[in-house]
Order: structure tokens, then sequence, then C-alpha cells
């Protein structure tokens, strides 16, 4: 079995990780200090840029081309690190910031000065109540050491970190949606260009990384592009946090080279349950296409999954087992997609409405032959169509579940005895929330 | 309604932000800790506080689900229902706690104690089936567990939303 490759989680282990002086003694704020003053903001972008890290928040760009966007004269710039991780199956993010939260400002303080941003923001989903207070403790830690603050390490460089607390919106985890959350409104998107790095928060150019990408930036930093290229595979470099979970004996997070099999990391999650066999999963978080048995030596790289129809998108492995029924699964993401539509645009809005009925009512009992045709024809539409990327990873879970186990969602259908037919269905929707609290 | 404590950290939470409207979301999460909720009345307070309208802060309340416009119970118990804790029983979970509390999904007990939320991904999913007691994330869940968490909650003090003026 390969081992595991422990860059960033190399001390996630250690009890008191989250304490300044453990993680210093770790080797933390090292390369921090090697940084400032001594190395010019230009020369981290660049060795950023060099290394070829991609963007770990699910869509893969490459950040030191992102950084580089930002318009050369400006005056003001915001780092905003984007910890909303709401996507079905991933937490790796709560991982690093409940036990190492002093990884992440170190990577914050060093990704801020290399792009000479004085404000950076953290945005925490609500719920990360333990995740929330670590965080504004080690900020607290790190501010009385002078790491942060006014002149850092005596040069005129000035950073303020402001942990921001969304609460409850899967939306708030697109980068515009996130902005204009911290702006005090909803969290519905922005039309794209201008993009972030030109017009983003309050209208000034901003950068916005994923928690984990921000990680990546410390240790690129320290052992240097050419080590960061020597791992994984080309375009796909270094290491990523695979989160293993669902029907496999070890759920959790496992850190290996980028483009490792998806069967070696289903290895190192403990495998199937006993008389269990693996039937399918979601490589990227819930919002792309399955995998099935036929892909378990597929390289987990953003490339090939990106060319076999899927994503990388997060890592989220979400594991099914011969035991699933998938016409549930289906279901019970259109559910959270339709819950978490911002409703900006039509498509979206609408689509994920009509699919959730349409499945709720094949899983009833009462779908009709129709339903999956026009259930393929309303994603597919809402994907194409649709204001942001929301809707375009909402579709493929569905899609391919129908696509790949027809039979199941058959089987369903044939419990209707009058599947033949065409029930009118209502269109007044009820838009009132299923709970009664909210 | 608020407090003048509430109101002075909120007036120092704008402060910190570049633009003072950024705070909205923190100051709401403020009031709703003080007053259990956010009534019309509060949010008519934080529109003055904020100088916005009313509506608009409203438009943000009714758009996060954390946000409550209506009383909840002491405790609030959110129950991941997405696939990877479903894949582990997180509908039996959710059945039993509401059975045990005899609420439906969303509802709030008859003493006011507890409030279940059936809620999307909590991002916990190495610990599946898991809920959110609180603040406290526990998981894996057990339906067995659940008398002891009910006592224990019932037994604890509600946390309060930590200080948000020390990030």
């Amino acid at each position: 079995m390969m081992a595991e490759m422990r860059v960033l989680l190399e001390h996630i282990d250690c009890p008191k990780q989250c304490q300044l002086s453990v993680y210093e003694k770790n080797g933390g704020y090292q390369t921090l200090k090697q940084v400032i003053p001594a190395m010019e903001p230009a020369a981290i972008v660049e060795c950023v840029k060099q290394s070829g890290l991609r963007g770990r928040g699910g869509a893969g760009f490459l950040t030191g081309q992102k950084w580089s966007f930002l318009p050369p004269n400006r005056t003001i710039t915001y780092l905003v690190c984007n910890s909303d991780e709401s996507e079905p199956g991933s937490f790796k993010d709560r991982l690093i910031i409940e036990r190492d939260p002093h990884q992440l400002i170190e990577g914050i303080i060093i990704a801020s000065y290399a792009i000479l941003a004085e404000h950076a923001f953290i945005y925490c989903r609500g719920e990360f109540f333990e995740g929330i207070a670590k965080l504004r403790q080690a900020i607290k830690e790190v501010k009385e050491r002078g790491y942060l603050g006014k002149n850092i390490f005596g040069t005129n460089y000035n950073l303020e970190i402001i942990v921001h607390t969304g609460a409850g919106s899967y939306m708030a985890g697109e980068e515009t949606a996130q902005l204009n959350s911290i702006e005090g409104f909803r969290a519905t998107p922005r039309l794209r260009p201008p993009f972030p790095a030109v017009a983003g928060l309050y209208g000034s150019p901003t950068i916005v990384n994923n928690v984990e990408t921000l990680c990546n930036v410390v240790h690129i930093v320290k052992h240097g592009a050419t080590w960061y290229q020597g791992i994984g595979t080309v375009h796909n470099r270094g290491t990523k946090i695979f989160q293993v979970s669902g029907q496999v004996q070890a759920p959790g997070c496992y850190e290996f080279p980028m483009g490792i099999s998806l069967r070696s990391v289903l290895e190192h999650a403990g495998g199937m349950f006993p008389n269990r066999t693996f039937k399918a999963c979601y490589p990227g978080g819930s919002s792309c296409a399955l995998l099935t048995r036929h892909d378990l030596d597929i390289c987990m790289d953003f490339d090939t999954l990106t060319a076999r129809k899927s994503a990388l998108g997060t890592a989220s492995i979400i594991v099914f087992d011969d035991s699933t029924d998938m016409v549930k699964v289906a279901e019970r993401l259109m559910e959270f997609y339709q819950d978490e539509s911002c409703g900006k645009c039509t498509p979206c809005r609408e689509g994920t409405r009509w699919t959730l009925q349409m499945l709720q009512r094949i899983c009833a009992g009462g779908g009709t032959w129709n339903d999956l045709t026009v259930i393929d024809q309303i994603c597919h539409h809402m994907a194409a169509t649709s204001f942001c990327a929301f809707a375009a990873g909402a579709a493929p879970p569905i899609i391919s579940a129908i696509a790949e186990f027809k039979d199941e969602f058959i089987s369903y259908i044939k419990r209707n005895p009058a599947a033949g037919e065409l029930p009118p269905m209502s269109v007044a929707y009820p838009y009132k929330k299923s709970l009664n609290v909210i | 309604m608020l407090s003048q404590k509430t109101i002075t950290a909120i007036l120092e939470l704008q402060g910190q932000y570049p633009k003072k409207r950024s705070a909205l979301l923190p100051a709401l999460h403020l009031a709703q800790a003080e007053i259990g909720y956010l009534p019309l009345e509060v949010q008519q307070e934080i529109a003055a506080l904020f100088e916005i309208t009313a509506n608009e802060v409203h438009a943000v309340v009714t758009f996060y689900d954390m946000l409550f416009e209506k009383p909840v119970g002491k405790h609030i118990i959110r129950v991941c229902k997405n696939v990877s804790c479903m894949l582990r029983g997180s509908d039996e979970i959710l059945e039993n706690l509401c059975c045990k509390l005899n609420i439906k999904p969303g509802g709030t007990n008859v003493d006011g104690q507890f409030t279940v939320i059936p809620t999307e991904c909590l991002a916990a999913c190495d610990r599946a089936p898991m809920l959110l007691l609180d603040e406290e994330v526990i998981g894996p869940v057990h339906k067995d567990d659940l008398d002891g968490i009910l006592k224990q909650a019932s037994e604890m003090i509600r946390p309060l939303v930590k200080d948000v003026d020390d990030g």
C-alpha cells in the first residue's frame, strides 16, 4: 500500500498543535520569518506561480495566475480565505482550522504580504463554532507576538485578519457570493467579469483562496517551487487532502500526492465493509459525476477526472457500496441543491425544484416513464443556462446516477401502475420551507 | 429590546470593518444570541443601527439558515441529513430524536428545551451520522446515545456565541 505523504497534515495529530508555542516548536512561522522582510512580494508570487499550485476549493484554478490578475497600480487589496466548506462530503478545512489554525494563519500572512493586502478576511461557515473560536484565539496569540498588526517584523507592512462568520448558506462558498455575504448582503453570485481580482470586496481588487490552498503556500515558499513540482502529476502538483466518507470502514482525511489511484485512497480508508463491494463514488464532493467500479484505477487529479467528465473538486470522496439505493441518493442530493439554490436566476431556482419534485414522486412510487427524460432535459438545461456554477454542479450527480444505474430508477417507476400516464404537476409549488422554525 | 451591551458590541463590530454594513451578519448573530431569535422589532432596531431599511435586514435574515424569525428551543440540535450521514443512518437518528421529543423535524418540544433541525452537510462526514448540539459536534451517533445526549444538554447552560469583538 502506498504510504501517505503528509505535508499539510504533518502535525495534525499533535494534541496541542493549535497553540502557538507548539506550532512554533514544530517549525511553524519559520517560513514567515524568512519571508518578511527578506523576500520581495513579487518573488513570492513568482514562486507560487512556478510551483503550479492549483486552487483547492474545487475549481482547480492556478493560484499564482489568479494572483497575477491583480492590477499593478492598485491602492487597496483584500485577501479572503474561503472556509465556508459546505460541499457535501468535504471536511478538510474543518480539520485544519480546528487542529492546526496557525498553519492557515501563516499561509494568510504570507499570501497577504505577497499580494500587498493589508486586510484579510477568513470567511468561516457559521456552524464551525469550535473552528471560529480556535481561529480567534490563534489570531490573538499571533498579534501579541507581533506577527500580525502594525509594522510586522519592523517593516512598514501592516495586516489585520478578521474572522467573519457566515450564517448557513452553501452559496456563500462561491467566491463572488461570499464577497456579497461579507458586505452584509444575501449570498448571491455576481456577474464575472469583472473578476474579484479586479473588482471584488467593496469594489477593490480581492483574492479569494481556499484554506487548503493558503496552507500549501506556506510549504511552497518554505521548500521552493522545484520541490513542489516534484510532487504529483504534470499540471497537478503537490499533495491533496482526500476526504473519504460514506460506506467505508475508516472514513477520514488522507493526504497523498495528486494522481494517486482511487483504489489506493479507498484502501487507506479501510476499504468496504465485510461482504460488501464497491458500487460507485462521487470523487469530488457531490457536485460531480459518479465514478463506478470500472474507474477504480483512475488517477485522482484535476485533469484526469475532468477528462472522465467528472471532477476532482474538493477531493471529497463519498463512497457507495452495493447496498446503496441510488434513487434515494439522487433524491437526497437534489433536496440539498433545491434547499441551497439562492434563487437569483430562474433555471437553477426552478430547475432544482422541478427535478426534486420528480425524484420525490419516483421515490414515493408515483414516477412516470417520462420523468427520467424530463429530469435529464431539465438538468442539462439548468447546467447550461444558469447564472453561476451552482446548477452546473447540481446536474451531474443526478444525470450520472440515472445514466449509470438506470435499472434502479426503472424498478422504482415500475411500482406505479399508471407509469405510462402523465399526471399534472402542481404548478404552484409551495415556496415555504418545510421546516416550521424558519 | 436589545441590551446596551449588545448595541455597544455591534457598534464596535461596525468599526472593525472597512464598511460598517459588513458587520450585519455578526450583529445578527449577537442579537440572536441575546434574544433567542430575530423578531421584526429587533430587525428594525438593527436596521436603525446600520442606517438601512428593515426590509434589507429582513432580506438577509430570511436568506441564511442559522437566523431564526420565530422562537426556537433553548438548545438547538442540528442533525445532518446529507448523503454521507444518510448512508450511515441519519434518518433513523432524526426519526428517533423527533419521536423522543414528540415533535416533527424542525419543531420545538413542548417545554421549549429543544429544537431539532434537519441540516445540510455540516462538514464532519468522518463522524457520520453526526449532529451539532448547540456548538458541539457529536458523532458518530447511535440511536441508543440519544437519551444521554438529551440529558447532557438539559444539564448544560446554553453557550452564547463567543465574543465577536476580539477577531
